[in-house]
């Protein structure tokens, strides 16, 4: 590969999905990003049992991404060969986990908002 | 802790930031960019291929005032790399097939004929509607031609029945190919794969059919009742002996036969008996009931009777005759040959057109200034050498045949891995998108 700039990546990402489908891709990521900062600045603690929740999805993250990647590339667990796709599959649950996880949380907080002050504490 | 509260209780304010972090990252996006260079130069590029589309798209961005036109009759542009996978089953048709006309930059000129005549004397080209174009600088861009001719028996309506392949043809062909493997496939016998004597793109397209047809069998628990037998007119499997030893090793572990220097003549559709001629000239006779086939690849007629071709090299295929490391044409040095018609040992594949545009853009950008580069192209070549569905080898190598891999300690080039399949699956077609566009 030559020149791998971040400007080449944003290109090649462009190309894959289609230029409106990632940005807009993009944009959602920032948005529940946000919207997840947002809930926790606004409620200014965390809901253990929203992350509870949040918890018990991760795994549900984790395959879905998994599963979805292996779909869309028609590869199957057989197909890892070395210790780099071993890495990379753990780096695909890892994050369909985290996001699955982040957009649990801010949803239910979103949805369902600490009643007051007081309720908090 | 007071000012965190005002900031995060107000609505605004938090608005504010995230509208800072959008234009931070929006900064971040612009790319540098060359300072362009004023010129009233005619440039013609013969072929809106991959090499003719990328190197257009970065000269646009180069030259302020340039006149640049293209002059290729297609109005469909091929991703050639992505034939075989379709010829596999693995993607439609139409995923290799796009407008030519999508991927031209704005300020040039396509004109949508062939070329007829390249006159380097008179520095004319002209196109088969008899439209003179006098250029100042010229650029050979327009890949080869496959010559299924030289395959006596053979015709390109035979692919898609009486059990023959032959996926470089084109789309249709590719598809037809995979109708023709599907039937070896679901019934198994004996099936028959090789490459042609002459230089040829994408060297490891060969390899990657025979690879994912076994595959295919297996998975249709038909292996056992195939036979896979693969035929080359060369002494070994891949031209970078380092390369052809791993590939020996794995026709090895999948049962897969070689007969090596054994050179394609002849088909006989109705007996389905091929016919082989070996290093001393001997026929021998191999019955399939599934052959593909890849005829001898030439430089298209107009560039062989320009005058441009090697007279002492490739004779029987005309490349044109350019420095390996410039590209630049050894007798006119306002000539410039690019891509597969380029007369150069390695270097038929997008991958090797992704290293090459950049180093013709400079020395074309530096000849107009009244300058020279020093910008050189090492005979980069890629090939995802997939080696299963699901699996692929990284190769990478250069004129040296040293191997040369772009992610060393990460991506093993000898080994087959998931990652370079998901690179030859999701991010192959994209980046050559992107290097179409200029981007990459």
């Amino acid at each position: 590969m030559q020149d791998l700039t971040f400007g080449t990546l944003i290109a090649v990402f462009e190309e894959m999905f289609g230029r409106g489908l990632f940005w807009a891709m993009v944009a959602v990521a920032i948005i529940v990003t946000l919207a997840y900062f947002f809930v926790l600045i606004r409620d200014r603690t965390v809901s253990w049992k929203k992350f509870l929740w949040a918890q018990l999805s991760m795994p549900l993250g984790a395959i879905a991404a998994v599963l979805f990647v292996q779909r869309m590339t028609s590869s199957s667990f057989s197909d890892l060969g070395g210790p780099i796709d071993w890495i990379v599959l753990l780096g695909v649950a890892v994050a369909g986990a985290i996001g699955l996880a982040i957009l649990v949380y801010t949803l239910e907080s979103l949805v369902r908002p600490p009643r007051s002050r007081e309720g908090r504490e | 802790m007071s000012r965190l509260k005002t900031v995060a209780t107000s609505r605004r304010g938090f608005l504010g930031l995230a509208g800072g972090a959008a234009a931070l990252s929006g900064l971040g996006l612009s790319r540098g960019r060359a300072q362009s260079v004023q010129t009233n130069a005619r440039i013609v590029i013969l072929g809106a291929g991959a090499a003719g589309t990328a190197l257009a798209n970065r000269l646009v961005e180069r030259l302020d005032g340039a006149r640049i036109t293209l002059v290729d009759g297609r109005q469909k542009h091929l991703y050639q790399p992505g034939l075989s996978l379709v010829a596999a089953g693995l993607k439609p048709a139409d995923y290799v097939v796009s407008d030519t006309a999508q991927w031209l930059p704005r300020g040039v000129e396509w004109i949508e004929e062939r070329a007829a005549e390249i006159d380097p004397e008179a520095k004319t080209v002209t196109t088969e509607g008899g439209r003179a174009l006098p250029y100042d600088y010229l650029v050979v861009a327009t890949g080869l031609v496959l010559d299924h001719d030289a395959i006596e028996g053979f015709s390109l309506d035979l692919v898609g029945t009486e059990g023959i392949g032959a996926l470089y043809a084109g789309p249709e062909a590719a598809a037809a190919t995979w109708a023709s493997a599907s039937r070896f496939v679901e019934e198994g016998g004996r099936g028959i794969f090789g490459r042609p004597e002459t230089e040829m793109k994408c060297a490891g397209a060969p390899l990657k059919h025979t690879f994912l047809i076994d595959d295919r069998l297996r998975r249709a628990g038909n292996r056992g009742k195939a036979e896979i037998v693969y035929a080359a007119p060369q002494p070994s499997l891949f031209g970078v002996p380092i390369v052809a030893e791993k590939v020996r090793m794995l026709f090895g572990d999948r049962g897969i036969e070689t007969r090596m220097q054994r050179t394609l003549k002849s088909i006989d559709p109705g007996a389905k008996i091929a016919t082989f001629e070996d290093a001393d000239g001997i026929a021998h006779e191999e019955d399939y009931d599934y052959i593909h086939v890849i005829p001898p690849q030439r430089a298209p007629d107009v560039v062989r009777q320009s005058g441009l071709s090697w007279a002492d090299k490739w004779t029987d295929q005309g490349w044109v005759e350019v420095d390996m490391q410039s590209l630049r044409h050894l007798r006119y040095p306002e000539v410039f040959a690019i891509g597969d018609v380029a007369g150069v040992p390695k270097g038929k594949t997008a991958a090797s057109v992704k290293w090459q545009v950049p180093v013709i853009e400079e020395h074309l950008v530096a000849q107009i200034t009244g300058g020279t580069s020093d910008a050189r192209y090492d005979g980069y070549t890629s090939c995802p050498l997939i080696t299963q569905i699901g699996r692929a080898m990284l190769v990478e190598f250069d004129y040296h045949d040293n191997l040369v891999p772009s992610f060393p300690g990460v991506i093993a080039p000898l080994e087959e891995l998931w990652i370079s399949w998901l690179m030859k699956e999701v991010a192959l077609k994209a980046t050559y998108n992107a290097m179409l566009r200029g981007k990459a």
